[in-house]
């Protein structure tokens, strides 16, 4: 495998780009793994690379019943941020943002990831409150914010609308400056890289079609490409984690799936510096630039459950209006693309990553909004549980029986209506 | 967009409608145990494929109806009134 280095870039170039290897080998399925991670997105690579690199196992396979990058991983709006505020929610997107801190470097790979400040709108004097209570948490939990007033705000991002009679009269910001983007394609491709490197099969066009259990334990997984062993078996595939629950013969799971769209929009001059968020009442807004120009954004869910991987109309419209709102100079700009991805939303909003009923299965889904910026840290946590069979603290309550414990981990306390953790 | 065929209004956009959720769930009685509670309130079955669940025609009659719907093609298979008084006043007005 070539190493990315400025050196090898520029000796590429010399030699008209032909000294590059394939990013990770195309493999034929072994009969047995010691570990078998089902789903090829971000957190099932990112559980095969921490498993490899961290803990040291080295016979590990990754199920993808599609190619790397088509699920989620290439159906969001790629935001990065850790400022959730509930005991366990906020070490775990800590730890993920730091581990985003560190990933080019760590994975040999830019992932493009640009702290560009995540700047959350303020609307009303209780909002502004509530942003200094966050604020207070996030400073004294090792983590940074700030508060911008109207005038700090206005110097940041000039074109926002300030208008008296805007429909959303705008009184500061939340901010936190560690924030920002990543390259959605770059993170799967890269952890892909690495955990191949480190010797993990990754093995495509894979899906799982029946799993075999010989009472409390997976015995293999019937795939697309042969009956596949694993020693440990962890599911990672959010959006259809039902469905494997089901063919485990597993029941019923706190978790419903919706879709969830996003869009972008032809390519503009730099415009817009930082993620900007804004939800009042019943709107729900977040948007970016990418690096190519497109402004990238999305809303809310389509408010019915759906495995479908496309968005209906009444969500483009209603996002539509939201980007007019705050970003009226969008008006004349031409929508490019929208997709859809389908989404694990939990009853509480938050995440699963526990042991299940069965004694050689471990469990990673439930990531609602919020699986894009979780990857990092959802792999690196999935692997120390699979390595170590038990939770790290960090996610002890985040398990399948804290519904039974009267435990709800709610950030919005929204209540157990899945469609309203957006 | 889906398009729901109200038994009081006819066929009308999915936008008219809010969705409820899943329909299927049976509440239990006041009294019942924790563990019968924990299945109504939080687990699902998260079914791919055809599942009846509640829509409320809140910018039309206002009526719940209950709907089955595929969740993966979106078709739409059977549309009737949630109260079962007023299903069965429909079907049979004598």
């Amino acid at each position: 495998m070539t190493r990315f280095s400025a050196w090898n870039v520029f000796r590429n170039g010399l030699s008209g780009q032909k000294g590059w290897d394939r990013q990770w080998r195309d493999v034929e399925p072994k009969a047995d793994y010691d570990v078998v991670i089902v789903g090829g997105g971000i957190h099932g690579l990112a559980t095969a690379y921490y498993l490899a690199k961290k803990h040291g196992l080295k016979n590990i396979a990754v199920l993808e019943k599609g190619w790397i990058g088509g699920g989620n991983a290439g159906r969001n709006t790629t935001i990065v941020r850790s400022n959730y505020f509930r005991p366990g929610n906020r070490e775990f997107y800590e730890h993920s943002l730091k581990l985003w801190e560190n990933l080019s470097h760590d994975l040999n790979y830019n992932v493009m990831f640009s702290q560009r400040g995540h700047v959350s709108l303020l609307h009303s004097p209780g909002a502004v409150d509530a942003a200094a209570r966050g604020y207070n948490t996030l400073r004294l939990t090792g983590s940074d914010a700030e508060i911008w007033g109207l005038e700090e705000l206005k110097q940041e991002i000039p074109h926002l609308n300030y208008a008296a009679n805007a429909r959303f009269p705008i009184l500061g910001a939340a901010v936190q400056r560690r924030a920002g983007t990543a390259r959605h394609d770059a993170v799967v491709w890269g952890y892909a890289r690495a955990a191949d490197l480190l010797g993990v099969d990754i093995i495509q066009n894979c899906e799982v079609l029946a799993v075999k259990r010989d009472q409390g334990r997976i015995t293999g997984l019937d795939t697309s490409r042969g009956v596949i062993g694993g020693s440990k078996v962890g599911f990672s595939v959010a959006g259809n984690t039902s469905r494997l629950w089901d063919m485990a013969g597993l029941g019923t799971l706190p978790i419903e799936s919706h879709k969830l769209q996003a869009f972008v929009t032809e390519p503009l001059k730099p415009l817009l510096d930082h993620v900007v968020v804004f939800g009042v009442g019943g709107t729900h807004f977040y948007i970016s630039q990418s690096d190519k120009g497109g402004m990238v954004f999305g809303g809310d869910l389509d408010w019915y459950k759906s495995y479908a991987q496309r968005g209906n109309l009444p969500i483009v419209q209603d996002v539509s209006e939201c980007a007019l709102s705050i970003l009226p100079c969008l008006g004349r700009v031409r929508l490019l693309r929208h997709w859809s991805g389908v989404c694990d939303m939990s009853m509480d909003g938050s995440h699963f990553i526990c042991k299940t009923p069965l004694d050689n299965l471990y469990l990673n889904a439930g990531w609602n909004y919020g699986g894009f910026k979780a990857g990092p840290g959802a792999g690196w946590f999935l692997a120390d549980l699979i390595a170590n069979d038990r939770p790290h603290e960090i996610v002890a309550e985040h398990d399948l029986k804290r519904f039974e414990r009267g435990y709800n981990i709610d950030e919005r306390g929204a209540g157990p209506d899945p469609k309203l953790h957006g | 967009m889906i398009r729901i065929n109200c038994p009081y209004c006819g066929e009308r956009d999915h936008s008219e409608f809010t969705y409820g959720g899943d329909g299927s769930i049976k509440y239990p009685a006041l009294d019942a145990s924790m563990e019968d509670w924990l299945q109504a309130v939080f687990q699902r079955e998260n079914i791919r494929g055809v599942q009846t669940e509640s829509w409320h025609h809140v910018n039309g009659c206002r009526m719940w109806l209950l709907i089955e719907r595929d969740t993966m093609t979106h078709e739409i298979h059977s549309v009737r009134v949630a109260h079962p008084g007023l299903q069965q006043a429909l079907e049979d007005p004598s």
